[in-house]
């Protein structure tokens, strides 16, 4: 009578032999994203902390002066879907490792793809609706060009 | 393990950051004045010290990252990863030099 262990790092359940191998996709995606958030997320923080006055200018004119052009707004929603995709499958690798017990795995990597899933449609909706000079605001909060 | 270990807590830092930060975006969406009362206290000193932390772990997870793809997909990669830690924490000292001074400035003489 000697009790069995499993190898290291045995998955709980075998991986499948057939169809679409999805934790090669995501092995792939956070190394491609990983690379385009790189250059997305420094030129961010160049153009909004290093920049001029820095985050000490930052308001809605200065947002609005960004997201009335398309450029700012297209690189602000690709940085959004790519950083929450990257971050919620990193999250998830840590509730794989760490959490214990099929119930809260599952509540946990569930409240994950929840989080990940409104911000990007929160987030997207925001940046493609958003409105520079909003009427009945005061016009010294909006961008200089609501007023020419 | 500790390049293994600060790229995991530095992700999830990071994470729970953005789900914050694009909450208080958000809100250009509701008002000029409710997006600035919010983006005041990222103006504060200490906030201003916490923007120097969220950047110091973006930057390690930046480099650190780069440095797991040419592990993964360069055939020194393994051969030089130690090498590449210590260029990714070199690479983040000259970041972290070049960058907080700059930003103290931008917070503390406003």
């Amino acid at each position: 009578m000697s009790a069995t262990l499993d190898a290291p790092r045995t998955a709980l359940r075998p991986a499948r032999k057939r169809g679409v191998n999805w934790e090669k996709w995501g092995w792939i995606y956070m190394r491609v994203s990983g690379v385009v958030l790189v250059v997305l997320i420094f030129g961010h923080l160049f153009m909004n902390l290093i920049v001029g006055d820095g985050v000490s200018a930052i308001d809605f004119a200065f947002v609005g002066g960004k997201w009335a052009d398309p450029f700012w707004q297209w690189w602000d929603v690709v940085m959004l879907w790519l950083a929450l995709i990257h971050g919620g499958n990193g999250m998830r690798t840590l509730v794989n490792d760490y959490a214990r017990g099929p119930r809260i795995r599952a509540a946990l990597k569930l409240s994950i793809l929840a989080a990940v899933a409104i911000l990007i449609l929160l987030g997207t909706l925001v940046v493609f609706t958003f409105e520079p000079c909003p009427v009945g605001q005061p016009a010294d909060l909006l961008p200089s060009f609501c007023t020419a | 393990m500790w390049s293994w270990v600060l790229h995991r807590i530095t992700g999830v830092a990071i994470f729970f950051f953005l789900l914050v930060h694009i909450l208080d975006t958000a809100l250009v969406r509701v008002s000029p004045e409710a997006y600035n009362a919010v983006i005041g206290t990222y103006q504060t000193p200490i906030m201003g010290l916490g923007e120097v932390a969220l950047v110091g772990a973006i930057v390690f997870h930046a480099f650190n990252g780069l440095r797991i793809i040419l592990i993964d997909f360069w055939s020194k990669g393994t051969r030089y990863q130690k090498v590449m830690f210590y260029v990714v924490i070199a690479l983040w000292v000259l970041t972290m030099l070049a960058f907080t001074p700059r930003h103290l400035i931008n917070v503390f003489s406003h």
